[in-house]
């Protein structure tokens, strides 16, 4: 039997930014009808490897050969001629448009000089039908859920007849029920002949759905391998070049009684009638579907939004919380689920970044004590172990985990009691996950309590002491004991 | 700072150097000094010459110049007390100079020295003084010495260029922290002219017109300031509380400013106020730096320990930076917000002042064009307009980047209409250079 070149083969890509050698000459090979993972810590050089493909990047160095021919992938188009879509991590979608709008941007159907809609409507609903899935063509994508707009990213590839579909991190921002069904589309493609290079942090995700993983570490192959044939342990050891025992780490502290006291918070449809406590030293877990008003409920207790009714007490003492100064002032932090339009401005020091909550103690008679503020940041960047060259970085500039590791420096410089930690580990890779556990552990074991929102349920069950799941606005359901619970008694709460 | 860092901050003043050299190269000319510094000259040349004159002629037109020039030699030369030479001097025409030879040449009396400036040593009357006037002997002749020197960087020149930006420098400073919260301000050149009107207005109806007493003018135009921070805190609140773009705010504001300047003025110059108004527009009471350019060092020195050292700065940069990222870590967005507009308001309220001291008047017409002047400075200066950056001194620099091409092409005769193109496209080609750098 002669074998068939395979449909796609990267070979010896080499991309350097300044300062950063992101590839050293990295191959891959993809073959018709396959689901590839591909692998690596944050920084491993996935993301860039995937530009290059998608003609975002040019490759400094190295060749792509399609069906064993080498073809140009210097612009997007090239790409596209070549049959690849790339889904970014970031939706390339023009948020006022429609779906339709969208889905055939630079690629208008026309008649006579003027858009043809019907036609172009008729091809999106069949694209749709294709993807089993059912939404508002006319709706602008704004409005569209993630996965929603997801659906348009995967659209909008299958209408150009893309046979390698690349999705970057495509699960990060969705519940677990939206997951299920983006795995079914998955298997679905791949049975219609569609390959696809599929980028998680998630190994069960990895397990449950690709047929072979590459892995990547500091821009090197160091792993490929049959999926069926690695363990997780031996996943994560390729990942990050050294063993992890444990996921997360053994803690030992106790909880002790309520601090804070949070009862009948109330906005809108989004959360109705909230009512919960948090003790010293514990882990709160809210979990549930996105949109079932973990973080619109964490909001309220911020004063990020103003609450319809609820009162708030802290170790018995009622506060009054009408902004996130005041939460702020009373001893309470949120790390934001979204880091890099809601917990840092991208593009100041993370010096600066580190200090904005701490300008009150850090400034006197209204001059910032510079002095001050670069002392007690470099202590923090020490007791993070915060990876930056010097205090002037562009907050933008670094890893995900980095980027935690300053927005928990600016909470814990302002000694909160009570840290709200949404989604604090989206987006960030095995290593640099672990430290966060850790730094929480430290925290609940210094006294403070933690709420956590995460979707990621085995995270809500390795790390919380007891676990709140939500859903449509109300707490549906309480685990006092998560090290015995399942994933499985987490969902059926959480769809209730 | 390290230096690489002083040229991130502020590559702007390099540019701005090399500009000034240009214009250095391009009016490279002779010059010859006037009035008082000639008379040093030739002062410090009779000085050198050995023997002491005993007697001296000072040659010179009936000109401002020429007299100060006489004025100050003669004092001079005086100066020397016992050994002091004794001085004649001529004022007028080559033939006033042939009389007052002829009478000292009567009086039998020698000359030794005959100082003349440029002009007059060409007279011809001197070219043969010794066939003509044999008894006066052989008088030495001085003139002051031409030298090469660009006229771009005469002192009064630069000077020049520096008060005549003073006020687009001044109203920049509070365009500029509008600019890096993200925001934008149109309605600085009307509130100019709004505050220009106002002022002359209060000081001719209230403050007893040209008799207006120095306190009487001062509290007219801190009114006048007063009230544009006030139309300030209005666009503040519509944009916080509203949540109206400050475009459209500001593009409202630009309108209604202008509207009442002109009602207020009933569309014409109010010029009745006192001479004395004019100090603080065309004095120069300290070390010979127009009082407007002072000020505006101080503003500009004020506005960087603000924004480079004080909590109110990091939070103006960090509201234009992400102003949800801000909010959450609590900072006051809606205040920090009302301090840029009422800031940028009030400095345009005190460019008005200025610029009607400048004047001698208030004028509805004033201002025309000076948003996009300032805009202009502050973007030249490399403030981006998506907020969260830039630098104040930058914003001088941009300023005065504007106003260097502006004077250069006058003084190299580029006609105003070209002029308007080039500065356009410098404009431009300042972004560019900005964009390059911070892309390296």
């Amino acid at each position: 039997m002669i074998q068939a070149p395979p449909l796609l083969q990267m070979r010896g890509i080499v991309k350097s930014f300044p300062g950063v050698k992101a590839l050293r000459g990295v191959d891959l090979e993809l073959h018709s009808g396959e689901v590839l993972a591909l692998l690596g810590e944050n920084g491993a050089g996935k993301s860039t490897l995937m530009r290059i493909l998608g003609g975002a990047h040019k490759a400094d160095a190295g060749s792509i050969r399609i069906d064993g021919r080498e073809a140009p992938f210097n612009t997007p188009q090239d790409s596209r001629a070549a049959g690849v879509a790339v889904i970014y991590q970031e939706f390339n979608l023009v948020p006022g448009l429609t779906a339709v709008e969208n889905i055939f941007l630079g690629r208008e159907t026309t008649r006579g000089g003027l858009l043809d809609k019907h036609t172009e409507r008729a091809r999106a609903r069949e694209l749709f039908q294709r993807l089993g899935a059912d939404l508002d063509l006319d709706a602008p994508c704004r409005c569209l859920t993630t996965a929603q707009q997801q659906l348009v990213e995967i659209a909008k590839a299958l209408a150009f007849d893309a046979r390698i579909l690349v999705m970057d991190e495509p699960s990060a921002a969705l519940t677990a029920h939206e997951v299920g069904r983006l795995f079914e589309i998955i298997r679905d493609l791949r049975s219609q002949g569609i390959s696809i290079i599929y980028i998680s942090h998630r190994l069960d995700e990895v397990f449950a759905m690709t047929d072979r993983v590459t892995v990547l570490r500091d821009g090197s192959n160091v792993g490929d391998r049959l999926t069926a044939n690695i363990t997780r342990a031996e996943m994560i050891q390729l990942m990050v070049g050294r063993e992890l025992t444990d996921e997360f780490p053994q803690r030992s502290t106790i909880p002790g009684p309520a601090r804070l006291e949070v009862s009948g918070l109330r906005r809108g449809r989004a959360v109705r009638d909230v009512s919960f406590t948090v003790g010293r030293g514990e882990i709160l877990a809210l979990t549930g579907l996105v949109g079932a008003g973990r973080t619109e409920t964490l909001r309220l207790l911020f004063g990020a939004d103003p609450r319809e009714a609820g009162e708030i007490r802290l170790d018995g003492r009622l506060l009054n919380i009408g902004s996130p100064s005041d939460a702020i002032a009373a001893g309470i932090g949120l790390l934001t689920e979204d880091r890099k339009t809601q917990g840092l401005v991208l593009a100041h020091s993370v010096r600066e970044n580190f200090a904005l909550p701490n300008l009150e103690r850090l400034s006197s008679q209204g001059f910032v004590r510079m002095r001050a503020e670069r002392e007690e940041f470099a202590r923090y960047v020490e007791q993070l172990k915060i990876k930056i060259p010097n205090q002037e970085q562009r907050a933008g500039n670094l890893s995900g985990g980095n980027q935690q590791k300053v927005v928990l420096a600016k909470w814990l410089a302002r000694h909160c009691e009570i840290l709200i930690f949404d989604e604090p580990t989206r987006g960030i890779d095995v290593g640099a996950k672990f430290e966060i556990y850790r730094l929480m552990n430290e925290l609940v074991a210094a006294g403070k309590s933690i709420i956590m929102i995460s979707s990621e349920l085995p995270e809500v069950l390795g790390m919380a002491d007891r676990i709140l799941v939500m859903h449509e606005g109300r707490i549906t359901g309480e685990i006092a004991d998560p090290r015995s619970a399942t994933q499985e008694q987490i969902m059926r709460l959480a769809i209730a | 700072m390290k230096p690489s860092r002083l040229f991130a901050d502020y590559g702007m003043v390099l540019v701005l150097a090399l500009l000034c050299a240009l214009f250095s190269a391009l009016t490279f000319s002779d010059q010859s000094p006037t009035g008082e510094a000639a008379a040093i000259q030739v002062a410090k040349m009779l000085g050198q010459g050995g023997s002491r004159p005993a007697r001296v002629l000072i040659a010179t037109r009936d000109q401002p110049d020429d007299v100060a020039y006489a004025a100050a030699l003669q004092r001079l030369l005086s100066a020397a007390g016992s050994s002091a030479p004794s001085v004649s001097v001529v004022r007028g025409e080559p033939k006033d100079a042939r009389e007052t030879l002829q009478r000292l040449a009567a009086s039998g009396e020698r000359l030794d020295v005959v100082a003349c400036t440029q002009a007059t040593g060409a007279w011809l009357v001197f070219s043969n003084l010794q066939a003509d006037f044999p008894s006066l002997g052989e008088p030495r002749f001085v003139s002051p010495r031409s030298y090469r020197w660009p006229n771009f960087l005469k002192s009064e020149n630069l000077l020049n260029i520096a008060n005549q930006i003073a006020v687009i420098a001044i109203v920049a400073i509070g365009v500029s922290m509008v600019i890096i919260t993200g925001g934008i301000d149109l309605s600085v050149g009307s509130l100019l002219a709004l505050s220009s009107v106002l002022s002359a207005r209060l000081i001719r109806d209230y403050a007893g017109g040209i008799a207006a007493s120095p306190a009487g003018m001062l509290l007219c135009c801190l009114v006048a300031i007063f009230a544009c921070g006030a139309v300030g805190a209005f666009s503040g609140a519509m944009i916080t509380r509203f949540s109206i773009p400050p475009f459209i705010v500001t593009l409202a504001m630009m309108l209604v400013g202008s509207g009442i300047a002109y009602i207020l003025a009933k569309g014409q110059s109010i010029y009745q106020i006192p001479e004395s108004f004019v100090w603080l527009g065309r004095g120069a009471d300290f070390l010979n730096v127009p009082n407007a350019v002072f000020l505006m060092a101080v503003l500009y020195g004020l506005a960087h320990i603000l924004m480079s050292r004080m909590k109110l700065g990091r939070h103006l940069y960090a509201v234009g930076g992400n102003s949800e990222a801000a909010r959450l870590s609590g900072v006051p967005v809606r205040r920090v917000l009302m301090f840029a507009y009422i800031a940028s308001a009030s400095l345009a309220g005190l460019g008005g002042v200025i610029m009607a001291s400048q004047l001698k008047s208030g004028s509805p017409t004033y201002g025309g064009m000076y948003e996009l002047y300032v805009i202009a400075a502050v973007v030249v200066g490399g403030t981006s307009l998506a907020g969260g950056e830039g630098r104040m001194f930058g914003t001088l620099a941009g300023a005065f980047t504007i106003a260097v091409i502006q004077n250069g092409m006058n003084l190299t005769n580029v006609e105003s209409y070209t002029q308007k193109v080039v500065l356009g496209l410098v404009i431009l080609g300042a972004v560019l250079v900005d964009k390059a750098r911070n892309t390296r």
